[in-house]
């Protein structure tokens, strides 16, 4: 499929009508369901969970794009993630304390001068870790267009700045994914240090009040939530598949299968190589200041290089190189884990030995990597794909 | 005659091994020329410094009028620049259709945000077909290329360089395992290229170059042994001793 224009990419991809169908059914489902303004059948953790899950999707689209489509095994792309969590969520804490130290000093006789408010929040927010001062890093946690800018543009520069040096050296395969999680793991031990200036290994807490909405119940702002993240994916479902459709789709998978000849086409492999990175770490940017509001907390231990290894196991399980491929993986696997390790899977006693799924779920998923790779390397995708290639020729 | 392409006194070393020693060469703007030579004699390591893969130690690359030294550039922007390469082994991406492979070829604006809002145009699309037609693909256009056989592969890789309108094609052992009636097509299909543009060549098969009727070029130990046409440097004791008499 060459050139397809933006008008004709729906009807000739039935697949991303499907996919849209779906996900508008599934965010009518469970607004219906919520006990927000629904019949209540779903709870708001619950719903927290399915909003969480569409983010997980939504950078799992992110990792088929640079990881399926282009080649390029990125062991960092949960990084980004992160970072865009931790930029929202200073703003989140930030303007919070602030209404609450507002608050608590309005009934002073002499009216708080600018100073004592800082120092406040100062204390408020860094007295965890020992400290009243309020790091460089937070000069604009006050402003939310600015720290919404910095979402995009902190992890953009570092993915911009680390790709470059990366890809001009023509570092590739398994060496590239060594870098990405060297970059991955530096990033988790500089925040988990107490004066990296964003609280050491307590995090951000508290995300999922909302400043100046404290009257609104977290029922609803789950809602919300799970409707941004409902949109952001179907936009970013909508861009991927555009940009896989046309040419620019041709040129990253000829990448993918041999780089050189491409080269010898004319085409600057590291610069799509570098693009196609730097687009994807936006979007797990913004997955990630989607995820970190529904689930309330984020610590360094979220952004270790484990975290970007499961998503590369979702979109191999779910299928590399098919967009929904990705979405069945990372929301297939994520709730999965989340039942198996919430403690509502029921222990199986043995006599002599109980299988806990707390503990077994880990061995489960990977056996399920092995057997997938193994019998099915197009991942759960490509069954699809199968079923209905079959269904098409009799 | 100008020179399209100038290599003067160029040399490299792998490990203490002297790929190349002190080659010099050069072709026209419109010529056929046929590189032969044993193994080992440096032909894909000549081809492999031209494209900008590997850098040589000492010596010039200069590339068409205004004169521009191929050495500093990336692989990408000397074939930008005009040198298109056809490797021994057939590679087309196997898993795109023959159209898209075409497509790719294309000349076009070479930039990731050039191919984003690229479209496909009739004037494309009529270009593309030309080619098929005339590497005899016409019918495949939609058959994944990874579906070809080893002649089709070949021809289809040739006809991506033709769509990149290169001014210097290098083509490297085009007529392995052809069958003979495949062979006729290939060196119909070179000798027409050749009558616009430069080609450079390499090949094993001594028949194939006879039939090719151009000027050869005889490496050995990475240097230029001989010269001229067929009957010259087949008639040179040298080349015999070298390379024929095997």
């Amino acid at each position: 499929m060459t050139g397809t224009s933006p008008r004709f990419l729906l009807l000739s991809q039935p697949s991303i009508l499907l996919f849209m169908a779906a996900l508008a059914a599934f965010t009518l489902f469970v607004t219906i369901g919520s006990e927000a303004i629904g019949a209540g059948f779903i709870s708001t953790s619950f719903v927290k969970t399915l909003g969480k899950t569409l983010c997980l999707c939504l950078v799992a689209i992110a990792m088929d794009l640079v990881w399926g489509y282009c080649g390029i095994l990125s062991l960092g792309h949960f990084a980004f993630f992160g970072l865009g969590g931790y930029l929202i969520g200073m703003w989140l804490m930030y303007a919070r304390t602030e209404d609450i130290v507002l608050a608590s000093l309005a009934g002073q006789a002499l009216p708080p001068t600018p100073r004592e408010i800082h120092d406040a929040i100062g204390t408020q927010i860094f007295g965890v870790v020992g400290g009243s001062d309020i790091p460089l890093v937070w000069t604009f946690a006050g402003s939310l267009p600015v720290q919404l800018l910095f979402v995009l543009l902190v992890p953009g520069v570092l993915a911009l700045v680390f790709g470059w040096l990366a890809f001009r050296s023509r570092v590739a395969g398994v060496y590239l994914s060594i870098l990405t999680q060297a970059m991955t793991l530096a990033l988790s031990l500089y925040l988990f240090q107490n004066d990296s200036g964003l609280r050491g290994n307590n995090g951000l807490s508290g995300l999922q009040n909302l400043p100046g909405l404290d009257g609104v119940p977290q029922a609803l702002v789950s809602l919300w939530f799970l409707w941004a993240s409902a949109l952001a994916l179907a936009a970013a479902y909508l861009f991927a598949a555009w940009m896989v459709s046309g040419k620019f789709g041709n040129i990253i998978r000829a990448i993918r299968d041999d780089e050189q000849r491409v080269r010898f086409l004319g085409y600057p492999v590291e610069t799509y190589k570098l693009f196609v990175f730097t687009v994807t770490a936006l979007m797990a940017a913004i997955a990630g200041a989607l995820y970190y509001p529904q689930a309330g907390i984020i610590n360094p231990a979220e952004i270790a290089p484990i975290a970007s290894i499961y998503l590369a196991v979702w979109v191999a399980i779910g299928g590399r190189g098919r967009l929904y491929g990705a979405v069945i993986g990372a929301a297939a696997v994520s709730l999965l884990s989340s039942w198996f390790t919430g403690g509502q899977a029921p222990d199986i006693p043995l006599g002599v030995y109980t299988i806990k799924w707390v503990d077994w779920w880990q061995v489960v998923l990977g056996l399920g990597f092995v057997l997938v790779t193994l019998s099915a390397p197009n991942g759960l995708g490509g069954l699809v794909d199968h079923v209905i290639r079959r269904k098409a020729s009799p | 005659m100008t020179a399209l392409l100038e290599v003067s006194s160029i040399s490299v070393t792998f490990d203490g091994f002297r790929a190349i020693n002190n080659l010099s060469f050069s072709i026209g703007d419109v010529e056929m020329r046929a590189i032969i030579g044993p193994n080992g004699a440096g032909k894909t390591t000549f081809m492999d410094i031209i494209t900008g893969k590997t850098r040589p130690d000492s010596g010039e690359v200069i590339w068409g009028t205004p004169p521009v030294n191929l050495l500093s550039m990336s692989e990408s922007q000397i074939a930008q620049a005009g040198v298109g390469r056809k490797f021994q082994r057939p590679t087309v991406f196997e898993a795109q259709t023959v159209h898209d492979n075409l497509m790719m070829a294309m000349k076009s604006k070479r930039s990731p945000l050039a191919s984003l809002v690229y479209h496909s145009n009739q004037k494309d699309e009529a270009g593309i077909d030309a080619i098929a037609a005339e590497v005899g693909l016409a019918t495949a256009l939609q058959r994944r290329a990874g579906e070809l056989s080893h002649g089709q592969k070949q021809w289809l890789e040739i006809g991506m360089l033709l769509a990149q309108e290169p001014r210097l094609l290098l083509v490297d052992e085009p007529a392995a395992g052809m069958t003979p009636s495949e062979r006729e097509h290939t060196t119909a299909l070179l000798k027409r290229t050749a009558m616009s543009r430069a080609v450079i060549v390499v090949e094993h098969d001594m028949e194939f170059v006879r039939r090719l009727d151009c000027r050869v070029t005889v490496l050995h130990e990475g240097s230029v042994l001989a010269e001229g046409s067929l009957e010259h440097v087949t008639s040179n004791q040298e080349v015999i001793d070298v390379y024929l008499g095997r």
